[in-house]
């Protein structure tokens, strides 16, 4: 092939000659044989292999009692772990969200004290372990042993055990909530920041108070970029509530674990709460979906993002068609 | 200083006297004076950096200005003055001011999570409180006049540049403004759409509307402006009637401008 031609005109050709090729010119359609992407099937196959040894290992192992699994996968200690740590995990969020917003509407203030408040809780609970955070709110009744509401001057005010207001439960929603503010702060100031300068500027011009310009034109343009991190955040705190065990709260992790201490059936009780966590992690990620498709409205990419079953039924069919060059392209297409 | 509070007898839509703007160490504007009397049509030209989207800016108080008096429809832009002494506005008084002037953007700056008709509806239903079913009514008028009454539902994404430019201009007009800013409304647009934007506008002049352009096109300028100001380097150079300035120059800066745009 050393002598295949360079230049365009040479008149008589050398060796592959294809019969299909001549008529090319009037716009007919390309009928060519896919090159065989044999490699790929071979990488296919050896995972797959894998994949059946570990699934095995585990599904078939006699040291796994599969019925225990099954048996208490429903018993009303682990639904009741289950819903409180499905409520841990969204009054945390709500908290983090509120506070999210707020500070990170704080950080970028031109007034220099809010922007410092800011700075500094972001660096405090982004800077501490989160499990330190919740030893330090369960026992906030150390340091300060009485909460006091009440008018200055007056006789008037409301007294009460601090460690009666701050329970288990509020501590763990306090700290986890706090913590997490911190993170999401980081992503609401990114998101903000990531809508043009002259989409406020347009507001502005058109009579719009800076807080409705930042309510109805930059936040649900910023949301598009706050969304999935924001869900990965999510899903992160469903398992970060895991560690409220160590101020005894009883959700999901800790019933499993009380559970095993009594039958030993520890990693029987470990996948019984490792199936929750991935079942409530699947149907987040698929709510995540949809908020994300609203959020796309007007988006420059005209079509929406496809929702979790057209992207399955998309990979599928892109693994099993051999031709690979034009079907990725497609399968973010694919909306009906 | 009650010299220059003293309004004039008969207001001018926009009225600046001596205007001065600096970004940090930056003079942009060295004192712009002109006077826009309503129902005029005043084109600003100049090279870019010259301070005429400056200017403009400052007429609806985007920017501040740090030198000299700026009035619209007779009140200070920004502030009030009260025996001589001058109080910067608060928020709400200058969105109200803003609310009407109407503004067009080089980049149309439409919102693009909303489509055509929520982009007009949006500003008179939350700012100025219109009820939703009067403000949709008016938009259709408005997306019918800038012929684009079929596009009341597309998102701006679906529109190409001038048909998003001239929904930007039925957004400002849909708060019935006194007064109209076009920053280079016609600069992002491709050569074949920029006719359909300067039609609108064209219109809008002959309804009667105080329109300030800053533009390049010569030929909008020559045929709709009642005058035309050339700017450079934070000054007006020349102005008077189109057919003077642009046909007839009299300063070296302003001929050699033009014989590179013409």
């Amino acid at each position: 092939m050393s002598d295949s031609p360079v230049m365009p005109d040479q008149g008589t050709s050398k060796s592959d000659s294809s019969p299909d090729a001549p008529s090319g010119a009037s716009g007919e359609a390309i009928r060519a044989i896919p090159v065989k992407h044999y490699w790929r099937w071979v990488g296919a196959v050896i995972a797959l292999l894998l994949a059946a040894v570990v699934i095995r290992l585990f599904v078939l192992s006699p040291n796994i009692d599969w019925g225990a699994v099954r048996e208490f996968l429903t018993v009303p200690r682990i639904m009741a772990g289950l819903r409180l740590t499905l409520i841990y995990t969204v009054l945390s969020m709500a908290l983090a969200v509120v506070l999210a917003v707020t500070m990170a509407v704080m950080r970028m203030s031109v007034n220099p004290v809010l922007s410092t408040i800011s700075w500094l809780y972001i660096w405090l609970f982004r800077g501490t372990p989160a499990l330190l955070q919740i030893l330090f709110w369960f026992n906030i009744g150390l340091i300060i042993p009485k909460l006091w509401i009440g008018i200055p001057f007056t006789e008037i005010y409301f007294e009460a055990d601090t460690n009666r207001v701050i329970s288990t439960s509020v501590a763990a929603v306090l700290a986890l909530g706090v913590c997490e503010g911190a993170y999401l702060a980081e992503i609401v100031r990114a998101g903000i920041q990531s809508v043009e300068y002259g989409q406020s500027e347009a507001a502005l011009a058109l009579g719009m108070k800076r807080s409705l310009a930042f309510r109805r034109i930059i936040l649900p343009q910023a949301m598009r970029a706050i969304i999935p991190p924001t869900g990965n955040e999510f899903i992160g705190m469903l398992k970060t509530t895991s560690l409220v065990s160590v101020i005894a709260a009883r959700e999901l992790m800790t019933e499993a674990q009380n559970i095993a201490a009594q039958n030993f059936l520890t990693i029987e009780l470990l996948i019984v709460a490792a199936s929750w966590y991935l079942f409530v992690t699947t149907i987040m990620t698929i709510g995540q979906y949809y908020i994300e498709r609203y959020y796309a409205r007007g988006s420059s990419n005209r079509d929406l993002p496809p929702t979790p079953i057209q992207r399955m039924r998309a990979s599928f069919r892109r693994l099993l068609l051999p031709a690979g060059g034009s079907v990725p392209s497609a399968s973010g297409r694919t909306t009906s | 200083m009650s010299a220059v509070s003293e309004k004039p007898a008969m207001n001018p839509m926009v009225d600046a006297q001596s205007v001065h703007k600096r970004f940090g160490r930056l003079k942009v504007l060295k004192g712009i004076t002109m006077s826009v009397p309503a129902g005029a049509v005043v084109c600003l030209i100049g090279p870019s950096g010259s301070g005429k989207s400056t200017f403009l800016r400052c007429i609806n108080h985007l920017e501040k200005i740090e030198a000299g008096r700026l009035y619209v429809d007779g009140e200070l832009v920004g502030y009030r003055e009260k025996h001589g002494t001058l109080y910067e506005m608060k928020d709400r008084e200058v969105c109200g001011k803003r609310a009407e002037i109407g503004m067009v953007f080089q980049q149309f700056n439409l919102f693009p999570h909303f489509t055509a008709l929520q982009n007009i509806i949006e500003s008179p239903v939350r700012v100025k409180r219109v009820p939703k079913a009067a403000a949709v009514e008016r938009a259709r008028e408005l997306l019918e006049q800038v012929g684009l009454a079929d596009k009341a539902d597309a998102y701006p994404s679906q529109l190409s540049g001038g048909q998003q430019q001239r929904v930007a201009i039925a957004r400002a007009l849909a708060m019935e403004p006194k007064l109209m800013l076009f920053d280079e409304p016609t600069s992002a647009l491709d050569p074949e759409l920029v006719g359909d934007v300067l039609a609108v506008m064209k219109q809008l002049a002959e309804q009667g509307m105080t329109m300030i352009v800053v533009t390049h096109e010569m030929g909008f300028a020559r045929e709709v402006a009642d005058a035309v100001y050339f700017l450079d380097g934070g000054v007006i150079v020349e102005s008077g009637a189109p057919a003077a300035v642009l046909s007839n120059p009299q300063h070296e800066r302003t001929r050699s401008f033009l014989s590179k745009v013409l």
